[in-house]
């Protein structure tokens, strides 16, 4: 400490504080109790970043400066969507998320945290509602790393060495589970049908095995369309003795069958649709269902947050402490399971989304998005080289949009576009040689007609 | 639902030590340490204990005998208590109410206590006591064990009166899901008094392991059974071709032999070789017959009672001779985490007779206490 | 036991609200539509062909809409609002306890510039032309915090400590396999580590050595340590300082006896707080590590998330770090996905970039100076409470006789034998006195009937003095009349919590459905 450095995040440098403090611990300098870490150990040269502090307006200048380099979503028309979404976010969303007692609040007892124990119980509640399953676990980080934790649980439940994807899921999905289960099973992926894009089931037959851990679909698929064979591949599942995992998309489960009713065993997702903006990707929250079985929730590699009754009668309590013994926290090596800070404050915000708008207000996202998905693709089908049917399957909200024959490619096409103040749909090219110059585009409740027209146009312009 | 509870209390149990007599265990013993001024504190320590269950009263159904055995001990704390085995008659003399007890007494109390269908014995005495109880319950029931005695060796105590009643507590209001094995050892009493140290294994019963009541020590919730097979797993995973493996008795090491599809003594010495069995429950003269024949060998061993005794305490076969013929660095040492936490911080001990072997063997081990997890522990001279 | 103000020897000081917010689904109104995000444009609506339930195949269409609650929008409000204040928050009151966890004011001004649109309407797929602002801060932060730690380079894909850990046993193990040195399938860890040391690399397959530190000197010791090393050692994964407070006095010696066997060092130094600027991994000689920017780093905990474990590397394992690198050309910005070696993904995109912008204007805010004088005074306030602590009849330290630096592991042992009160019960009388419930110990809990409470840089010299005032005021209660504490709480919303249920995959329950699929009779009781 030299000198007198006060600073408005130290309260104790007020110099008469601190003066007092040093004299009830009996030094005259810090240093004193730093002289116990080792020589050998201790930094004392001056770090090279800036050394002074600044004022917090200065702070806010410099930032909103920079920030300002960014061209957001909200100023041109975005059609990026593949895993993180352009949703609408109620203004209270943001109003509560933002409330400090949500904000800095930590891991409190089932006594004090209170409201963060009972506001991620009440959204697991309306998760279990969306997905028909009586298990939901506490957030993990996001949608793909819940899917590499469903996948170990299954290889946990039943030891096997192989787990089958579809081969539609992003690249990146797949970096992640392969990541998670490395040394442990293998992934093997499914062809998918060259016409609807939906599961091989031939193919399905051919690679399962007494071998198979698990097989995993998506539900509505990284590539948009939605996967109609669930109950079959479940079946097929079963019969072999693996587990069914479904990785789904919560706002599309306001219209769509939920997974607890064609056979899932796991159900995981990503619940950024439910109130998060995009963030930049920083949005995203997962959240993994299991059905209602000891062996599967002793599985579980997240936090449960239950409901549990007091001494007194009819007094309700939320205990994140539930199987606390699954759990790293406590047997750290042989758990298997190493979430720890993930997203509690998304997984709050889902549930004030899922109550504002309820089962009305989410059909009604689900059928805007429907009709404007429908509009959009017959327009675009319309334009000569554009071709909307590569898979001949039913889009939620997001669909391949083929342009191999305009010959163009799709990075030309989105520089293009950007200059007509639009984000086109997410190039597939590198990720899906196959597909060639293919994009993916995202269309949700956000999009306006005009939105809709202006990309027609534009995209009649540039391929002119 | 209330939850029956046996109590026993050996009132003798403990009587010689304060007074320099080892052990209690002997027909004048009761008489000469009474006459040295000793007064029986078996009970006082079992008060201790019982007066945390207190509170519980109303979740528990308590059984316990007459008299001494546990009737003054539940009246004097407070607790109701259904009367089993004999009535005492009523006696002035102290010295003739603790003659009258016995370890028969004991077993046959235990006994109808499992009938009963208590789902915790709680007893109050030391080693002696703890062989009565295993001999009428076995691993059938959990037990406490209220540290009373003077040879305590065996795994079934909690390190304090008051931390046996927490214990208990635990385990009554269901806080309790794990166990461990505990081993029951008595030490041959009169080569005890000539200063000759001679323990023996008897078994195991079965003791709950605290979760939230800190004894001193260290605790984790590993669970025991998913612990020993991932030993085993480890252990069979890395035999090498031609080696003869010395496999230590105990519960932790029994795994093993059942992994590898063999017979075993849980409270023998037995040898394999090549994953097949060489000898069951063999003598120190057998190990080293077998031993001059195989120039590779190791030695599979795991500490054994509440002292954490690695080498010299139900184990005796692998004596100095072996130890030294395998060589130091040939000593796999396993056991649960659930068991190194029950040992409080305590090291390792070791007593093989030979103490210029016993001061080499100190230093640091790897200790394998489940699959692919290990933990380092020390031997202490 | 019937509980009256006599009992209560000081102030019962900020107290959190005593009313049951009822659960959601007994709340609100049938019928009640909020009307939030639009309807599709009339035009389009006509020029569907189908009407819109036809156009999902029949075998996937809806049958029964999901259960919701039914609640008008005020109502919403209300029903968080009351949550919230329902939650014991840094900005509530104090939360001292909360050790490990280094809870510190997270400037508002941090939150503000994280939420603007420029931020909150990023998508993370657009170009690198359309999103300089981010990469740059992106950029800057990890220069900043590559200086501060001692390493090379960074990544903020991690969403929170534990999987910062996880990345750095995947790059362990990654470069390893590089090396053609697969055979090192070991790791070794401390028990006064975080438990994710030890979950982590197990998790990836490792075998893990988990090493206890003397029970007298709190160091691990080399004898100890030479035992755990050995061909296989991939690498030591060790938390630096201790949870404990304690700073290894051979932590120098460790890292080089690894290094010697070729294995690898990561230090998890989430708790960085007491020596900003007084330390660097990288001059010990680590390998990689990681920081929890929603500790050290100010940004909010959020109610458990969302947060983000930085971590750094030096140059040989800058090749495995996740994709993508955010790298400065030196004129633009421009993220790097052209990384062969790379360990690939932990999750999608590149992590929370909340913290990003947060924790790069909280270190702007301080300075150099400001952090490492920061550091100091968690240090200074974390002595100071000891001494105030150590004041209470029956509260031990653990490793009495070490200097503490950010936090310290305190133990009523003896209270406990004395009057059969336990740390347990005494966390659940504190709440009555108006401070959060504080953090025992991660498991092992090798030092009996632990307190470990951490009280960082921002908070008062008066929080400080309740907080032991608190414990001093329980002690006497244990000592004069222990029920008062063993039956506490009295003065909070709830009363003791049953935890059999919480055990038993038959009884506990997740879901509001599955509670009353388990309790069909229960009726939540009204009032307190």
């Amino acid at each position: 400490m030299n000198g007198e450095f006060v600073h408005r995040f130290l309260p104790n440098s007020a110099p008469e504080t601190k003066r007092r403090m040093l004299k009830e611990v009996g030094i005259e300098n810090i240093e004193e109790i730093y002289a116990e870490i080792p020589e050998n150990c201790r930094f004392h040269g001056k770090l090279n970043i800036p050394q002074e502090p600044t004022s917090e307006f200065a702070v806010s200048k410099y930032l909103r400066n920079v920030l300002g380099k960014n061209i957001s979503t909200d100023k041109m028309i975005s059609f990026l969507g593949a895993g993180c979404w352009n949703h609408y976010v109620p203004a209270i969303c943001d109003n509560i998320n933002s409330r400090s007692e949500f904000v800095t609040a930590y891991s409190g007892s089932e006594y004090v945290d209170i409201g963060r124990q009972q506001g991620l119980f009440e959204t697991a509640s309306m998760l279990g509602e969306l997905l028909d399953m009586d298990v939901v676990g506490a957030p993990v980080y996001d949608g793909y790393s819940a899917c590499g934790d469903a996948m170990l649980m299954a290889y946990r439940s039943n030891g096997r060495s192989q787990a089958l994807v579809p081969s539609t899921i992003s690249r990146d999905k797949l970096d992640t589970i392969k990541l998670y289960s490395s040394g442990w099973f293998d992934i093997i992926q499914v062809n998918a049908d060259p016409k609807t894009g939906q599961m091989d089931l031939e193919d399905l037959k051919l690679k399962i095995s007494d071998k198979t851990a698990a097989v995993l679909i998506e539900n509505p698929t990284y590539l948009g369309f939605i996967e109609e064979q669930g109950q079959i591949i479940g079946d097929i599942a079963h019969q072999a003795g693996a587990i069914f995992i479904t990785s789904v998309e919560p706002l599309s489960l306001g219209i769509l069958t939920p997974p607890g009713q064609y056979g899932a065993d796991i159900a995981v997702l990503d619940a950024q649709p439910l109130g998060m903006h995009q963030n930049f990707g920083g949005g995203q929250v997962g959240f993994i269902a299991c059905q209602d079985k000891p062996e599967m929730i002793n599985l579980m590699p997240c936090w449960l947050y239950s409901a549990t009754k007091t001494v007194v009668e009819g007094e309700l309590a939320y205990s994140w402490h539930a199987l606390y013994d699954r759990m790293f926290y406590v047997i750290r090596d042989e758990a298997q399971n190493f979430t720890g800070t993930s997203a509690g404050l998304w997984g709050i915000t889902a549930g004030i989304y899922l109550s504002l708008l309820g089962s009305y207000g989410l059909a009604q996202v689900d059928k805007t998005i429907l009709y404007n998905v429908n509009y959009i693709r017959k327009a675009l089908n319309s334009i000569s080289g554009i071709n909307i049917n590569r898979f001949a399957s039913t889009p939620f909200q997001e669909f391949v949009v083929d342009f191999n024959e305009t010959h163009r490619t799709v990075e030309e096409i989105n520089t293009a576009l950007s200059k007509k103040g639009i984000i086109g749909g997410k190039d597939l090219s590198k990720e899906f040689p196959y597909l060639e110059q293919s994009a993916l585009y995202c269309v949700t409740e956000i999009h306006t007609k005009d939105d809709l027209d202006k990309l027609v146009i534009a995209l009649k312009e540039v391929l002119a | 639902m209330k939850k029956k509870v046996g109590l026993i209390v050996n009132p003798i149990a403990g009587l010689g030590g304060s007074v320099g007599l080892k052990g209690s265990d002997g027909n004048n013993i009761v008489e000469q340490a009474l006459t040295l001024g000793a007064s029986p504190y078996s009970g006082a320590r079992a008060v201790t204990a019982l007066k945390v269950l207190v509170p519980l009263s109303s979740n528990i159904e308590l059984y316990t005998c007459y008299g001494l055995m546990g009737e003054t001990v539940s009246r004097e704390v407070g607790l109701e208590a259904k009367l089993i085995g004999q009535p005492r008659a009523i006696d002035n003399s102290l010295y003739n109410r603790l003659k009258s007890t016995t370890a028969q007494d004991t077993i046959e109390t235990a006994k109808e206590m499992l009938c009963i269908g208590c789902e915790l014995i709680l007893f109050a005495g030391g080693d002696g006591t703890a062989r009565n109880i295993y001999e009428a319950v076995g691993y059938k029931v959990p037990v406490i064990g209220i540290p009373t005695g003077v040879k305590m060796h065996s795994a079934v105590y909690a390190t304090n009166p008051r931390n046996a009643g927490e214990l208990a507590a635990e385990l009554i209001s269901g806080q309790i899901c794990q166990f461990i094995d505990g081993e029951v050892m008595d030490i041959d009493e009169d080569e005890f008094r000539k200063g000759r140290v001679s323990a023996r294994l008897f078994g195991y019963m079965k003791v709950p392991l605290s979760r939230v009541h800190l004894q001193g020590g260290k605790i984790s919730i590993s669970s025991d059974p998913n612990s020993v097979k991932g030993i085993a797993r480890t252990i069979v995973e890395d035999m090498k071709p031609e080696t003869l493996y010395i496999i230590g008795p105990g519960s932790t090491t029994t795994p093993i032999m059942e992994l590898l599809g063999l017979p075993f003594t849980l409270l023998g010495v037995d040898l394999v070789k090549n994953k097949k069995l060489v000898a069951n429950d063999v003598t120190k003269k057998q190990i080293l017959y077998e031993l001059s024949a195989n120039s590779h060998a190791a030695i599979i061993v795991t500490p054994i009672g509440g002292q954490a005794s690695l080498f010299g305490r139900g184990n005796q076969q692998i004596g100095p001779e072996v130890i030294n013929c395998v060589g130091k660095n040939n000593i796999q040492i396993v056991a649960t985490q659930a068991k190194i936490n029950s040992f409080y911080g305590n090291c390792m001990k070791v007593d093989t007779g030979d103490e210029k072997l016993d001061s080499e063997l100190c230093g640091y081990y790897r200790v394998i206490v489940s699959y692919k997890q290990e933990i380092v522990f020390r031997i202490e001279c | 036991m019937s509980y009256n103000k006599e009992y209560e020897q000081i102030e019962t000081g900020y107290q959190a609200v005593r009313w049951h917010e009822p659960v959601i689904y007994n709340l609100g109104r049938h019928g009640i539509i909020n009307e939030i995000t639009p309807q599709a444009d009339p035009e389009i609506q006509a020029a569907a062909k189908y009407d819109v339930e036809n156009m999902i195949p029949e075998c996937m269409r809806r049958k029964k809409e999901p259960s919701l609650p039914e609640l008008s929008e005020p109502e919403v409000v209300r029903h968080y609002v009351r949550l919230s204040q329902n939650n014991f928050s840094y900005d509530s009151g104090n939360t001292v306890g909360l050790g490990t966890c280094t809870m510190k004011y997270s400037p508002k001004i941090n939150d503000q510039l994280a939420t603007l649109p420029e931020v909150y309407e990023l998508h993370p797929f657009q170009k690198d032309e359309q999103i300089q602002g981010i990469l740059q801060i992106m950029y800057e932060l990890r220069t900043w915090l590559a200086e501060i730690a001692g390493m090379d380079e960074f990544t903020f894909q991690a969403r929170g400590g534990a999987h910062g850990v996880f990345i750095n046993a995947a790059m362990i193990k990654a470069y390893h396999h590089s090396h053609g040195e697969d055979f090192r399938d070991e790791i070794i860890t401390s028990a006064v580590s975080h438990p994710a040391n030890g979950g982590c690399p197990a998790a990836l397959g490792y075998k893990v050595i988990t090493l206890y530190p003397d029970p007298v000197t709190g160091d691990i010791g080399i004898e100890q340590m030479k035992a755990a090393i050995s061909s296989h050692t991939a690498a030591m994964m060790m938390t630096a300082p201790y949870d404990t407070g304690v700073f290894d006095s051979h932590l120098k010696e460790y890292i080089d006896m690894v290094h010697e066997v070729g294995g690898l060092v990561s230090l998890d130094q989430a708790n960085f707080n007491g020596v900003i600027g007084h330390l660097r991994a990288g001059d010990l000689g680590a390998d990689m590590m990681h920081f929890n920017l929603h500790k050290t780093f100010s940004t909010p905990h959020g109610s458990v998330g969302p947060g983000t474990g930085a971590v750094g590397v030096k140059k040989p394992l800058i090749p495995f770090l996740p994709k993508p690198l955010v790298i400065f050309d030196g004129k633009e910005y421009h993220t790097d996905y052209n990384r062969p070696q790379s360990i690939g993904k932990v999750g999608n995109f590149m992590g929370n970039i909340g913290s990003v912008i947060r924790a790069y204007a909280w270190i702007k805010a301080l300075g150099a100076e400001g952090i490492t004088e920061a550091a100091s005074m968690a240090v200074l306030n974390n002595n100071y409470l000891i001494k105030k602590m150590l004041q209470v009849k029956g509260m031990g330290i653990a490793w009495a006789n070490r200097a503490k630096l950010q936090e310290a592991r305190f133990t009523v042992e003896e209270l406990f034998q004395n009057t059969g009160v336990t740390t347990f019960d005494i966390n659940r009388r504190v709440i009555d006195y108006g401070i959060i419930s504080y953090f025992e110990s991660h498991e092992p809990m090798i030092v009996p009937n632990p307190i470990t409470p951490e009280p960082s840089d921002s908070v008062t010299v008066d929080d400080l003095d309740r907080f032991a005032e608190v414990f001093d005021c329980i002690s006497k209660e244990a000592y004069s009349n222990p029920e008062i504490v063993k039956s506490a709480p009295h003065r909070c919303a709830l009363h003791k919590v049953l935890d059999g249920p919480l055990n038993d995959p038959k009884q506990l329950a997740t879901t509001w459905r599955a509670f009353l699929k388990r309790n069909p009779d229960f009726t939540q009781a009204k009032g307190i």
